[in-house]
């Protein structure tokens, strides 16, 4: 009679529970990083190849069986139950546990390569020498700190794509977009660089474009370009339509999203592996008024750097710049404050890509996010789940459109909307009034100003 | 001059925000519930874990100093009409010159036996979620009264933490004074799916206590005897006006007011779900518990107050509300038992999960109401229809202008069109899909 209801399962687990078939999963994906660990201190010692394949599949098995029983035996929809009370992901113990070792990962990697392993000269060692034989296949090298860091960087876009998939199987702009930032981190970002390296051709992604790519200007790079035959006039007069052409024409149409959440691997990192994490951005005016000093002053120290470099030939900011914003920035705080200031710090406080794009579609872009009338019920859905930290509730309460700089358009406020408030859209038409103020009268449909 | 309002919910708080858009009045805003104006609509997702108390508030803690809102924790024990001044119960009484009255609701009960006992109440008030949150811990079995849209979002948060509960729902099928048949079945259908025991045609005859005072069990009218260590009341609300019955302001259910939303004191005005229009418009009802009401009254009444008169025109009815996953939207009049002269197309997903319901005078042709499950609708589209007697196969012709589902979602217009033209023999086809460009020039045309 009052018994649980036999599907009582279906939906929504307490933050405690974790069924079996997670645990076995958690168990698997533990130990593929566990093989990453030993090898890191030097434990492991030939069979690289086999190692390492164990131990990229294990992970991805892993979290994909884990991401599998977390929704696919629950209705389809919003699965943000328990994000406030679990402590990887509000800041407590797990969320410190995990911004410390991944912040440490970040600090060896960018400043003390050789404890992971690698060699000034020789064959390298531990967890270096394990992506030997990947990098052997791949381009023909020995493996980097650098390679390492890309092959785990993509593994983790790809597997925690899958689960993003699997959270927003009901979700088709989700869906496109994920699949979008898998294929454009694996492709482009990761397999065609190494391949063009195996070539002979000077590393190249075709989508990392100056500012983000900060050494394109550099006087070693563009050598390498123009000495480079048809290819590698290629690749200069590609990045240099990139930013000229492509990147602002795309932003009109679509607003800055067609990169920062659909190609960016920064972005995809943060849409994937960062979705947990994504409501810990900080909503205050107050982080607004930072944000905007500290974006557009990374974007200013980016272009002087570069002209001293162009113009003077001078290195000095250059080397300041690849330091405080190449490595510090956009690796260190930009990844490892993940679980404790969200997923996007860097997107947000310091890309100087976003910042060019943002100052794109903030003055001249037919994108918008639109709300439905009055029809929002001030929940705190929208800005909580922002992980660009856009207070999206202050506009939808007042019935105004979204028109933000910092918004990538990932669609998540539209997505976890319990009213079905707010839509992603571009035109043309109304594209010198889509900022206006209370489009929506809320006393009477006939207009009552007086 | 000094506006009091009493009450910090969303009407309260709109009626402040415009007073001081519109003037530069002293205002005090007295709360017995919260220091802060926060969401009420939300406070099932800071069960759930999706937000903290934090994140529900919608403005930002010095946005009332900056505002010259003045806000007071404290609660108003009696009005002293004649002299214009509140007599408080912490601190020295207020005077004010003008009063407006936001009280808000409170859950009904229906003289149940045992409706007073520890671990039975509502789920209206910062309170009330403080009260399920602690009656949570170690709780086996709940049980919920009253099928309408508090009483499913409570099922939906025990579940979140997988509390079993039972729903007793009165009528035959969920909320179908509201909805109809169609989308009742198909909330009933989610319900169920989600793994609540819900009892339909089901009425609580009584509560049981045990030897503490607090409800162990409650029997239902089919004598079925459920164990529980909770009851939700969630049967409705009523005006939260106790205190103003003692006073001379007219009460009925509510507080009455004009077209002004004055009371039938001069310089009291009452807003939100404790007011009750004494002429409604035409379509609305006299007490309207919702949030859109709140805020659209709270502005209304700041016009008032602030000399701008203005009568309360809400215009056509629109709502909203999402059960489980599935979000659902009203523009106009769709009636659950509607007149003969309603006629009606309604449109189902083969899953089940998805609706529209268009809803037009069978005399005049013209639109009068739309509703969606698991759809979502322009609102602006859909009312300018409603309000320019658009007719129905005109509509239909342009059905895709009102979809405001996500970019890549499959769109059904089509299939609704098709559903029309199989019905009535008609020959329409779809001339607009969904986009924004369309429905700029569409908006723009009506108001040239």
């Amino acid at each position: 009679m009052a018994q649980a209801h036999n599907s009582l399962s279906l939906s929504n687990p307490h933050p405690t529970g974790m069924d079996t078939v997670q645990k076995i999963a958690s168990a698997i994906g533990g130990l593929g990083l566990l093989i990453l660990f030993i090898s890191l201190f030097g434990q492991i010692n030939g069979n690289y190849g086999t190692w390492l394949t164990a131990s990229l599949a294990l992970m991805t098995v892993g979290v994909c069986v884990y991401a599998w029983r977390e929704y696919m035996d629950k209705p389809e929809g919003i699965k943000n139950n328990h994000v406030w009370h679990r402590t990887l992901t509000n800041k407590g113990l797990w969320g410190w546990i995990v911004g410390v070792v991944l912040t440490g990962f970040y600090v060896v990697l960018y400043f003390y390569p050789q404890y992971l392993g690698l060699a000034k000269e020789g064959a390298n060692s531990g967890l270096i020498a394990l992506f030997d034989s990947l990098s052997q296949a791949l381009k023909g090298q020995p493996a980097s700190q650098w390679f390492v860091y890309g092959a785990l960087y993509t593994l983790a876009i790809l597997i925690f794509g899958v689960k993003f998939l699997l959270k927003y199987r009901h979700n088709r702009y989700q869906q496109i977009r994920t699949l979008s930032v898998m294929f454009f981190q694996l492709g482009f970002a990761f397999l065609i660089p190494e391949i063009l390296m195996r070539l002979n051709y000077p590393y190249n992604n075709f989508m990392n474009m100056w500012p983000l790519n900060y050494y394109f200007f550099d006087g070693w790079n563009i050598q390498a370009m123009t000495t480079s035959g048809k290819v590698g006039m290629f690749m200069f007069a590609w990045g240099i339509l990139m930013i000229l052409v492509i990147s602002p024409v795309l932003t009109y149409f679509y607003g800055k999203r067609w990169y920062c959440s659909w190609v960016c691997g920064c972005g995809g990192l943060a849409e994937t592996a960062g979705d947990p994490f994504r409501h810990l951005s900080d909503k205050s005016l107050k982080a607004w008024k930072i944000e905007r000093w500290m974006i557009h002053g990374v974007l200013v120290f980016a272009i002087v750097m570069t002209l001293m470099v162009l113009i003077f030939n001078n290195g000095t900011l250059r080397s300041w710049y690849g330091f405080a914003i190449g490595s510090v920035f956009s690796g260190v705080i930009g990844v490892g404050f993940y679980p404790l200031m969200g997923s996007r710090v860097w997107c947000r406080f310091g890309c100087p890509m976003a910042a060019i794009l943002g100052l794109q579609q903030r003055f001249f872009s037919r994108f918008r996010i639109t709300t439905n009338g009055g029809q929002c019920i001030s929940c705190g859905n929208c800005s909580t789940y922002c992980e660009m930290g856009i207070d999206v509730r202050s506009y939808a309460q007042k019935g105004q459109n979204i028109v933000r700089a910092s918004c990538v358009g990932c669609g998540i406020c539209a997505a976890v909307c319990p009213r079905g408030v707010l839509r992603l859209e571009n035109s043309a038409i109304d594209i010198n009034s889509r900022t206006d103020e209370m489009k929506v009268i809320m006393i009477s449909e006939n207009g009552v100003r007086i | 001059m000094h506006i009091v309002i009493i009450g910090n919910g969303i009407s309260g708080i709109t009626t402040a925000r415009w007073i001081r858009k519109l003037s530069d009045h002293q205002i005090t805003v007295i709360s017995d519930e919260t220091d802060y104006f926060f969401s009420r609509t939300a406070l099932m997702y800071i069960y759930m874990g999706h937000m903290r108390f934090q994140d529900t508030q919608p403005y930002e803690n010095w946005f009332w100093e900056k505002n010259r809102i003045n806000l007071l924790r404290d609660r108003v024990e009696s009005i002293d009409i004649p002299n214009k001044k509140l007599n408080m119960r912490d601190t020295s009484s207020i005077q004010y010159d003008k009063l407006v009255l936001a009280l808000g609701s409170k859950p009904n009960k229906f003289g149940w036996p045992g409706q007073d006992l520890d671990g039975v109440q509502g789920m209206y008030s910062a309170q009330d979620l403080e009260g399920m949150e602690k009656y949570s811990e170690g709780l086996k079995h709940a049980v919920i009264v009253g099928g309408g849209l508090i009483g499913i979002e409570m099922a939906e948060m025990f579940h979140s933490r997988h509390i079993p509960v039972t729903f007793l729902v009165r009528e035959k099928s969920y909320w179908n004074m509201v909805l109809a048949p169609d989308e009742s079945a198909m909330v009933n259908r989610v319900i169920n799916k989600n793994g609540i025991d819900l009892r339909l045609s089901t009425e609580l005859k009584e509560i049981l206590p045990d030897e503490n005072g607090k409800c162990r069990a409650v029997i239902t009218n089919k004598g079925d005897e459920i164990p529980c260590q909770f009851v939700g009341l969630t049967a409705g609300v009523h005006p939260n006006i106790a205190f103003i019955k003692e006073t001379e302001i007219e009460t009925q259910k509510g507080i009455v007011v004009d077209e002004h939303l004055e009371t039938s004191v001069k310089d009291i005005y009452a807003v939100g779900d404790c007011a009750q229009l004494r002429n409604p418009p035409p379509g609305r009802r006299p007490i309207e518990a919702v949030w859109y009401v709140g805020r659209m009254m709270g502005e209304t009444a700041a016009y008032n107050i602030c000399g701008k008169p203005v009568e309360y025109q809400p215009g056509i009815w629109f709502n909203s509300a999402k059960f489980f996953d599935i979000e659902y939207q009203v523009y106009g009049t769709v009636l659950a038992n509607p007149p003969a002269e309603h006629k009606s197309l309604y449109w189902e997903h083969p899953d089940g999960e998805k609706s529209i319901r268009i809803v037009w005078d069978d005399v005049s042709g013209w639109v009068i109401g739309f509703q969606t499950m698991g759809v979502r609708y322009r609102d602006e589209v859909c009312r300018q229809w409603i309000r320019d007697k658009a007719h129905i196969e005109n509509v239909l012709m342009n059905l895709g202008l009102a979809n405001f589902d996500p970019e890549f979602y499959d769109q059904y217009e089509s299939e609704v069109i098709a559903l029309y033209n199989q019905k009535t023999g008609a020959n329409l086809q779809l001339m607009e899909k969904r986009g924004l460009n369309s429905v700029v020039k569409f908006i723009k045309k009506q108001f040239a």
